[in-house]
């Protein structure tokens, strides 16, 4: 009836996760109660839940990024406290516990924190930027969040009822097969990806529609704000990479449900199969996930200086050459499997060309900045901060591109030090310079600074306080994945790396204190213009929040910075005179299909897992109804009247004059 | 273990590659970072004696610049690459006094197991080698992937079942090291240390012949003992049955690893720490 599931499954004997999920049930059970006594439901599912407008799946994404982020470093803080503690004893934590951290820790925080975060951002912001209404397919891109979703749900189940994997966040066959790891922990590795794989599939399908084909008038592609560029690029690598995840992932299943030999050592199984195909995928990962965090920097560097973004053509092409280069550089993952000199040498020197655009990236910046007038905001910080930081992850992972210097570094926590140095100094540095940047733009209502900043300086301390030690050990021979160790040295760098991570803890505490204070006095920090920062792209053109339908004539593009345009010739020919003629705009309806779809694959997830099979089926009938049922609708759109959009557009443009013209008289 | 202290020839080569690197690069990242913080400071907002220029985006010549900087540096760096990839090939001959030593390498469920063919012994979890010889090592899994590292020694390769990999590496001094895998392999994965004796060549032929009188022999059966998941506190030695066997391992003519044995009733904590220690 229930497959292999039993009441064993529960760890009841093992405190630490027993206290963690008992608090998130009643944490998730409290806010359900408050939504339901304060008759807050029907709002949430008709305004978020089965919303297809892609600035709601766009903050949605981002709320799954941060509370994912959450659960991500109390993993980093536990395996921290563990090698601060655990020389010459076992720590606190035993083998299987600490395995399945630092495998969901990697998990978590690359497909459930820095894709949601990401994607969500461009979500959010793209169509804006674009000048249009909506994506090319609101609803799949519904479905999308909430497969992402499901798959973060399962990973999360994982900590109740079974095990998570403890293989890696990349589970290397034949430690991942069947005979090494009979639990259930690979297999809520394997369906989690598989499940929000589909997810991101489409969503990455869905950006390249909108960017490809949904430009305003005007809009070529050499006018396309930066941001547009990157999140273009990024999505054709999702598009090219993630079948190649699905697929690898689908052949570990087959080997493990069905005795395929894709990977096992019997039967002419190839274990460097799997690196090289989940490489295939990894590699252009990274910039799947650090192409939209240079747009964001693009963004912001430029706002902030008071200047066009310098080089914008050379930009264009180092990023698309980034994109095309990242599919050919895989192998220095592992040099050291003895491909020979060769292969290692021409894949090393792949790996350095890849730094070429990069750097030419960082001198763009630079020069962007130069003749600017700079204002320190803290989306500003954030992103000097990164432009430091992440020439440091460079410089280290240019070297571990040498093949042999890769020999005495691989798989050492020099290495995980690179890695993190360019994935928090670059993608999450950019995440978070782009949450505070289009904060008033979603909400209408900026951010706290003072608490903002404090954040930044703690969150930029933090992060050289606890992975400098780590390069430091790894130059000291120590490898990744240790539970318990007995060499001396190692220890004070891996205590200094422990209070690094409470430094990032307090920067993480001063961001939480920033939403709350931000919320609680909305009132003062109330953005009435649509453009707070005094910025250069089309989303500023628009309400902060903007409108369902986002702009109520879609705007005429002249040239590169768009807005900041338009707003030097109505400074010139003071202000819009004429109304323009209103026109009824049809918008797609709201959509429970996503959700029901996620609910069904959630089920199918959870059954395949442990191996429920009638549940397995109702799942698969159920989210095969769902996609029928939504592919025979009659009505997809609603109209929004002339005279409502009319109405909504004039208030907007009332208050924005007001605000010149205060600001003129002043 | 640190790989800045190397003890023989490939460490330190790996080592002058790994520091030319880097100072190859610091030639361009610390100006570029200087200019980051005098751009930025320089042109504050709050700054009156900083020139505004609102429409400046576009200089051929900078972007001529910004472009040959990275490639130039990547030029130089990717002959280095190139090779330091050829003379440091893990498989290439290295010279050194006396014959080469032949050592099988075997990575077993959580233990390292060393077979010296010539010498008719093995031992687990220590190495013992001459100084200033040329070491051949052929490695392989029993099950799962593992890294043979000795950090001192240089380059570290991965050990795979159902192959063979080569390595060749010298150690130059006298002393106890260290060595470890570099590659997660399970529960047991961070007792996979190993020592490494490196003793004078005069004193190798004494520590063979006392090695070969041990009383333990290495045959089928105990090395399926040995294939089992367990950690080895000790260090034991043994006398070799059979000089094929690590050629049966890696012809899977003796069958890989059998991983935890799972019992019904606790199929959760299959392996938990008790069981392993």
């Amino acid at each position: 009836m229930l497959g292999k599931l039993n009441w064993s499954a529960i760890p009841l004997d093992q405190p630490i996760p027993m206290i963690t999920s008992g608090v998130v049930v009643l944490v998730i059970l409290g806010v359900l109660a408050w939504v339901v006594l304060a008759g807050h439901l029907p709002y949430l599912w008709r305004e978020w839940i089965t919303s297809v407008d892609h600035k709601r799946i766009g903050v949605m994404y981002t709320l799954l990024a941060s509370v994912m982020l959450l659960r991500g470093f109390a993993d980093a803080i536990m395996m921290r406290a563990q090698q601060a503690l655990a020389f010459h004893s076992q720590g606190y934590l035993p083998p299987e516990h600490f395995n399945q951290i630092f495998s969901a820790h990697g998990t978590i925080m690359i497909f459930f924190v820095a894709m949601p975060f990401v994607i969500g951002l461009m979500n959010l912001v793209v169509p804006l930027q674009l000048g249009v209404r909506d994506v090319a397919f609101p609803t799949l891109n519904s479905v999308g969040f909430w497969l992402t979703a499901t798959g973060a749900l399962l990973v999360n189940i994982s900590l109740v009822i079974g095990e998570f994997a403890r293989t890696g966040w990349l589970p290397y066959p034949p430690l991942s097969e069947l005979t090494y790891s009979p639990g259930v922990g690979v297999d809520y590795y394997t369906w989690s990806l598989e499940i929000s794989g589909v997810g991101t599939l489409v969503a990455g399908i869905n950006l390249v529609t909108t960017v490809l084909k949904m430009r305003t008038r005007g809009m070529s592609y050499m006018r396309m704000p930066m941001f547009c560029w990157t999140a273009l690029a990024s999505n054709l690598l999702i598009v090219a990479a993630f079948p190649i995840l699905t697929a690898t992932l689908a052949m570990l299943i087959l080997d493990r449900y069905f005795g395929f030999h894709f990977f096992t050592n019997e039967a002419g199984g190839n274990v460097m199969m799997f690196m090289n195909l989940i490489w295939a995928w990894g590699h252009p990962e990274v910039y799947i996930l650090v192409l939209p965090a240079f747009g964001i920097f693009s963004e912001v560097v430029s706002t902030f200086s008071g200047k066009p973004l310098f080089g914008y053509r050379s930009m264009v092409l180092a990023t698309m050459a980034i994109c095309v280069i990242s599919f050919m550089v895989w192998l220095h993952h592992f040099f050291t499997m003895g491909a020979g000199p060769d292969v290692n040498a021409i894949f090393g020197i792949a790996s350095m060309i890849i730094a070429v655009p990069t750097g030419v990236k960082i001198y763009n910046w630079l020069f962007t900045m130069y003749g600017g007038r700079i204002r320190f905001t803290s989306p500003m910080l954030w992103s000097i901060g990164f432009m430091v930081t992440f020439i440091l992850g460079g410089l280290t992972g240019v070297l571990v591109a040498v093949p042999p210097a890769d020999f005495l570094l691989h798989n050492s926590l020099f290495l995980v030090a690179h890695f993190h140095n360019v994935i928090i100094g670059g993608v999450l540095f950019g995440a978070f310079a782009g949450y505070t940047y289009w904060f008033p733009k979603a909400f209408g209502f900026r951010l706290h600074e003072g608490l903002g900043k404090a954040a930044f300086w703690f969150w930029l301390i933090g992060f050289y306080v606890a992975f400098m030690p780590l390069y430091a050990v790894g130059l000291l021979g120590m490898t990744r994945r240790m539970q318990h160790y007995d060499v001396p040295e190692w220890r004070p760098w891996l205590i200094l790396a422990a209070f690094g991570a409470v430094l990032i803890l307090i920067g993480i505490m001063f961001q939480i204190a920033q939403l709350v204070v931000s919320i609680r006095r909305r009132d003062e920090l109330r953005d009435r213009t649509g453009d707070p920062w005094d910025a250069r792209s089309l989303e500023w053109a628009t309400a902060s929040p903007p409108p369902a339908f986002n702009f109520a004539i879609l705007p005429d593009v002249r040239g590169e910075d768009a807005y900041w345009d338009m707003k030097s010739r109505a400074r010139q020919q003071d202000l819009q005179k004429q109304e323009p003629d209103y026109e009824d705009i049809e918008m797609p309806r709201n959509s429970p299909t996503g959700f029901v779809c996620a609910f069904f694959a959630t089920l199918m997830g959870f059954a395949l897992i442990w191996h429920i099979w009638w549940m397995v089926a109702a799942g698969l009938v159920g989210a095969f109804a769902t996609f029928v049922v939504f592919a025979w609708r009659d009505h997809d759109e609603y109209i929004i009247s002339a005279a409502e959009v009319a109405r909504i557009d004039r208030a907007n443009l009332a208050e924005r004059r007001e605000l010149v013209t205060a600001a003129g008289s002043a | 273990m640190n790989i800045l202290d190397p003890q023989g020839p490939i460490g330190a080569a790996d080592k002058t590659i790994l520091i030319d690197s880097v100072a190859i690069m610091l030639a361009i990242v610390v100006p570029t970072i200087a200019a980051i913080f005098a751009f930025a400071f320089w042109f504050r907002a709050s700054n009156p004696r900083a020139h505004y220029l609102p429409t400046w985006a576009h200089s051929g010549r900078i972007e001529l610049v910004t472009w040959s900087i990275p490639a130039l540096t990547v030029i130089l760096l990717g002959g280095v690459a190139w090779i330091g990839a050829h003379q440091l090939d893990p498989a290439r001959p290295v010279e050194g006094t006396g014959s080469p030593i032949r050592i099988q390498v075997v990575s077993l469920d959580w233990k390292w197991l060393f077979i010296y063919p010539d010498q008719g012994i093995a031992t687990v979890n220590s190495l013992t080698v001459p100084a200033g010889a040329p070491l051949r090592f052929e490695l392989t899994s029993a099950s799962v992937m593992n890294v043979f590292f000795i950090p001192q020694l240089g380059s570290m390769i991965y050990t795979m079942n159902g192959m063979a990999d080569h390595l060749e590496l010298r150690a130059d001094n006298e002393g106890n090291f260290q060595g470890l895998s570099a590659h997660f392999s399970g529960d047991g994965f961070p007792d996979m240390l190993f020592d490494v004796h490196v003793i004078s060549p005069l004193a190798f032929p004494d520590w063979v012949a006392s090695t070969a009188r041990s009383d333990q022999v290495l045959n089928a059966d105990s090395y399926g003992k040995l294939a089992r998941q367990s950690i080895e506190p000790g260090r034991p030695t043994y006398r070799l049955d059979d000089p094929r066997l690590f050629g049966n391992i890696v012809t899977q003519q003796i069958p890989p690893g059998p991983g935890p044995h799972i019992t019904s009733e606790s199929a959760q904590s299959y392996l938990g720490a008790a069981d392993a220690r």
